[in-house]
Parts: structure tokens; sequence; C-alpha cells
């Protein structure tokens, strides 16, 4: 039986015949592409010259004291940061410490124990907190916050009075309400909602394999989460933190309100402080010459925090997912 | 690889063990059985989300050191059904399941029973190879870790590696991370994860659907060599393995109601040999030559 095919058509050469049209979208797609990426790192580089340009008579007056003095005073032209900086981490550090526990539970509750119509309403709710502008947590924290919790910050200061560590981290010199505690408290508020939704998204995207796998073993709740659920979702989790502890750091407004304004470096967490970005928001105003560039070296300082903060998130978050691949763990 | 063929000359290819072909009258002589201790008894199970009925009708007892195969076309509820075994639907939201499971005479779904208990007992492997992104070492110690089996952790690891034809493979390995094994490897290991727990019973859930051939055979004599100490259900969607491996198989397949929807329930339950040369329901016997499903 002999069938006629036709011949197929001699081919083109590939270079040869019309240009087809995807190509040029292609490449314009592409430089468009290239251009929003290239962007960023241009507004980056253009934000970190012209910020460290205005720096610069500070840093030069200053010197490396700058970061090492713990003296700030305008008045005397004194510019040492180190108490800022400290200010600032440490309301940050206790930010995440009250915080994050507790994003994690919502994010756990949410996730793995809530029934569906108890799971809306609190995802809603904790999403309603970030619509909050910080002004609003700032004032609540000056007009209700502090002034309630100063009885309480002292009760706390007497009972833990003569423990070691906790006899001093929990006194003030006095015990005030504006403090650097409440300052932390009021950033722990503020970072429960973008470290909760991070968290909720990665939990959710733990295979459910992976749950009926520990289930399957005899695992209760908590166990699967243990086993499960945390060991999976560790670097995205680590990630969520960096953002809120970026969030936690660079607040400026509520933190400028209730953490005391006046600078300096003392374990006592119920003693007032300053940060960097509530310092820039208080005397930018009326700073001019050398103490207006002082105020923005602490920009640059409070960039660099962040960016070495950000560094070392990412560094975690490689490791623990190198740690998952190639099983170096624990 | 046998194409499944119709009529009952296929029935000798369909039987085919890896041991070579044997008339199936001698794999499974026809005489009075000695009653084997049940450790299922299911009654008039039927497992519903909402208004759906995933499957039902189901009535079969499951017995001691056997393995039964629970084979059907797509939907039919297979895994629907042997995850009531081991209250895994409980994890279902909407799920609920009726009729009655005893096991070991005790019923299963007594509000008294704890899930967590008695998953333990009845430990269960599943479709994809699921280890936990820890160590080897980590995951068979999971299970005895929750359940405060700390004692001779080493040895208990290493048993349940060797029970599952693991050991030899990972034994300089075991600090690794689990997610470096092959497919194959991964799910013995979960099978030794699953063992590490001392059960009673092992569900497989379609363990080799995602493995290739030799991977396959491997996962299937471990389960001969499993059956002396476990009583084993495995579901299947391959003829040839229940066929290969099961002393006895439930047939299962899916009916569509007047109104469109679509349940599972069971049609027929004996033994292996018997199902897959003299079914007694023409169902059975459509499904096992290959004109359905």
């Amino acid at each position: 039986m002999s069938i006629d095919i036709a011949p197929p058509p001699t081919p083109e050469k590939l270079g040869e015949g019309r240009a087809p049209t995807g190509r040029t979208t292609d490449r314009v797609f592409r430089y468009v592409a290239l251009g929003a990426g290239l962007l960023v790192f241009v507004i980056l580089a253009l934000i970190a010259w012209s910020t460290t340009k205005e720096a610069w008579p500070a840093f030069k007056f200053q010197g490396l004291s700058f970061v090492w003095s713990k003296t700030w005073d305008p008045a005397h032209m004194k510019f040492g940061a180190l108490a800022l900086i400290y200010g600032t981490v440490v309301s940050s550090v206790i930010a995440l410490a009250l915080g994050v526990p507790v994003s994690l539970g919502i994010a756990l509750f949410v996730t793995e124990v809530a029934p569906d119509w108890v799971r809306r309403p609190v995802i809603y709710v904790v999403d309603l907190l970030a619509t909050i502008p910080s002004v609003v947590y700032g004032l609540w924290g000056i007009l209700v916050f502090a002034p309630a919790v100063q009885g309480f910050y002292q009760n706390v200061a007497d009972f833990f009075s003569g423990v070691p560590v906790f006899g001093l981290l929990f006194s003030g010199n006095p015990v005030v309400g504006r403090s650097i505690m409440t300052a932390g408290v009021i950033l722990a508020i503020m970072i429960v909602p973008i470290v909760t939704s991070i968290a909720r998204v990665v939990f959710a995207t733990v295979p459910s394999e992976q749950k009926e796998a520990a289930y399957g073993l005899g695992a209760t709740r908590w166990e699967m989460i243990r086993g499960a659920v945390l060991p999976h979702s560790r670097s995205g989790v680590v990630a969520g933190v960096m953002i809120g502890l970026g969030r936690a750091l660079g607040e400026t407004i509520a933190v400028a309100l209730v953490i005391g304004s006046s600078a300096q470096i003392t374990a006592r967490l119920f003693s007032s402080g300053d940060s960097m970005a509530a310092v820039i928001a208080n005397q930018f105003g009326e700073a001019a010459g050398i103490h207006r560039s002082a105020l923005i070296g602490l920009g640059v300082a409070l960039f660099v925090l962040t960016l070495l903060v950000n560094v070392f998130a990412r560094w975690i978050v490689s490791r623990s997912a190198h740690e998952v691949a190639t099983g170096a763990v624990r | 690889m046998t194409i499944i063929p119709t009529g009952s000359r296929s029935m000798s290819e369909v039987w085919t063990t890896r041991s070579g072909p044997e008339p199936v009258e001698q794999a499974e002589p026809e005489q009075p059985e000695l009653a084997p201790e049940i450790v299922f008894e299911v009654r008039n199970l039927a497992v519903k989300y909402g208004s759906a009925v995933a499957v039902r009708d189901i009535t079969l007892d499951i017995a001691s050191n056997e393995i039964t195969a629970v084979i059907g076309p797509s939907g039919c509820g297979k895994s629907t059904f042997i995850r009531c075994l081991n209250r895994m639907n409980d994890l279902v939201p909407g799920a609920r399941v009726e009729g009655l499971v005893r096991y070991h005479g005790e019923d299963l779904y007594d509000p008294k029973v704890d899930p967590a208990q008695v998953r333990r007992r009845i430990g269960m492997v599943f479709q994809r190879p699921n280890p936990f992104p820890k160590s080897i070492y980590d995951n068979v110690a999971y299970g005895p870790r929750i359940n405060k089996m700390r004692r001779n952790m080493d040895e208990t690891v290493e048993r349940a590696l060797s029970q599952a034809a693991l050991w030899d493979e990972v034994k300089d390995k075991l600090k690794r991370s689990a997610l470096a094994l092959s497919g194959g490897q991964q799910q013995r290991l979960c099978i030794a994860r699953a063992l590490a727990v001392q059960p009673d019973v092992l569900l497989m859930d379609e363990p080799c659907s995602a493995l290739d051939p030799i991977a396959t055979a491997r996962i299937e004599d471990l389960m001969e060599e499993l059956k002396r100490d476990y009583t084993i259900v495995i579901v299947t969607h391959n003829m040839q393995q229940a066929a290969r491996v099961s002393d006895r198989t439930a047939f299962l397949t899916t009916e569509v109601d007047d109104s469109g929807r679509r349940s599972g329930r069971l049609v027929e339950f004996d033994r292996t040999a018997t199902i897959f040369t003299h079914p007694s329901d023409p169902r059975t016997e459509g499904y096992i030559t290959g004109r359905f499903g």
C-alpha cells in the first residue's frame, strides 16, 4: 500500500524570513525589566551617597567617636550616637521578644487550631492593626499606656529588686512610664501584624503530607507543630522576624513619643532612653549646620544598621536552607 | 510489564509472582483455613463530607499477619477507607465516619479513644514519600521521641532501618538529610519511621505510586517480610501489585446515583486468588480483566 505524501517544504534558514513580532516585544520587555531592576540600585546608591554627603561635615567634625561616644549634646556640639544606637537596638529587641511569640501564636492558632468561623475575624482584626497610623500608637502610648503602666513597672521593679540580672533589667532610674520598655511594648504591638501575616503564609505552605506524617506516628497537635510545621517554616519565619525587626528599628514617631527622649545607656529598661529615629524627628526642625548634618549622620547609621540586620538575616535563612538540604542538622 | 489482557486467559499472567509463574491453584490451595485473628472488623462503614458520601457499605474483616489489598478505580474511596482505620479522617474538616470499626474488638471511634494513641498502634505510609526535612536518624527517631520511647534510641533506629531494608544503604550517613535520598529510599525511610514506634498494623496508601519499578519491587519484597510481624493493609491502583503481594483483596467501585453524585462502595472482598480467578461479581471481573476502570 503506498500513500503519496507531499514532501515537506524546504525549510528556510533559521536566520532568514520575517522576524517574529514576539522578538521585539521580548526585547522591550527585557529592557523594561532590567531598568526596573537597576532602578532599585540607583535609588539605593543615590540615597546612600546624598545622605553621606550631607552628613560628612558632622562625621569629619566628630570623627569615629560619632559611633563610639555616648554623649549626644547638640548645645555643646557633642554628637556621639552610641546611646541612640543602643536605644534603637534595645527597644527593637524588646519588641521582638514580646511581639514574635505572640505573632507566632496567632499564626499557629489561625492556621492549625481555629475553626473557619474564628479564623477569618482573627485575621481581619490582626490585619486591621497594621492600618493604624503609627502616630496613633504613639499618642495612645503617651496618653494612655505610659501613665497607666508606671505603677505596674514599679511593682515589677519592687518584686525583682535584689534578684540578679532581673533586678537590674526590671528597674529604672527612676521608674518612668515613658521608657525604653514602653517603646518596646508599643513596637511589639506594631510589628505583630506583619510578623503574623508572614508567619501565617509560611505555615500554610507546610505540605499536608508533612503534617500527616507526624499525625500518622501518633503525634498530638503540638507535637505535629514542633515536628513538621516549625522545622519546615524556620527560614520563612526568620525572614518574617527580620522584616519585623526592620520595622521596629526604623519606627520613628511612636518611639519618639513614648521612649522618654533622654539619651543614655542603661540596662534598666524602665528608664528613659532615646533612639536614632526619634532624635531625628524631635530635633530636625530646629537644627542647623553641624547639628543638622549630625542628624543626617544618624540616618546613615540607621541605614547601615538595617542593612547589616538584613545581611545577617539572609545569612541565617540561607544557612538554615542549606542545613535542610544537606542534613547538617544539629 | 504485563499488559492487562481480556478474558480468563489473562489470569495466569495477572497472577504472576516475581518468584516465577506458578499455577494459581498451587499458590493458594483451596483448603479450610485456620481462623486467623481478626484485627479490624468493619461494619457498614460510610464516610461523608457534608451531604456527599465518599464511600459506603463497607463490611469486611482484616486478619492479622496478612496483607489485605484494597483496589478499585480512581475516586472509589480506597484511600478514604483506609484512613478510617487509623482515624486519619478526623483531620479532614467536615468528614463524618458512620458505621463501626472494631480494632481488636474495641470500637475505634469510641469517644474515649485517643486518636493519637490509635495512630501510634496503627502506622501509616503515604502515597508520596514524606520524610521530614531532618536527618535520616531524626526522621526515624521522631516517633519514638514523641512517644517517650527514648531508651536505646540508636538500637531502635537501627532495628527500624534494618526492618525496612535500608540500614545497609544509610548506616554511614545517618546524620545526612533524608531529602538527599532517592524516592525509593525515602519511601523505605518512611516505612522505617512508621515501624520505629513498634506498631501493630501498617496502613499503606498507594506506597509505590511515586516509585520506579525497581523501587516498587523492593517495597513489595519488604512487605512480604513485614507480614510476619505486622498486619498490612495496602491501597493500590495497580492490580498486579495486589495480586502479587496480598492475601485478601477488597474491590471497591464508584457508583453514580440518579442525581449524578458519585460515591464508592465495596463490591467484593475475598481471598486474592479467588478475586483474581473466580470473582463472584461481574463488576470485579470487568475491572480486573481491564474492561472497565
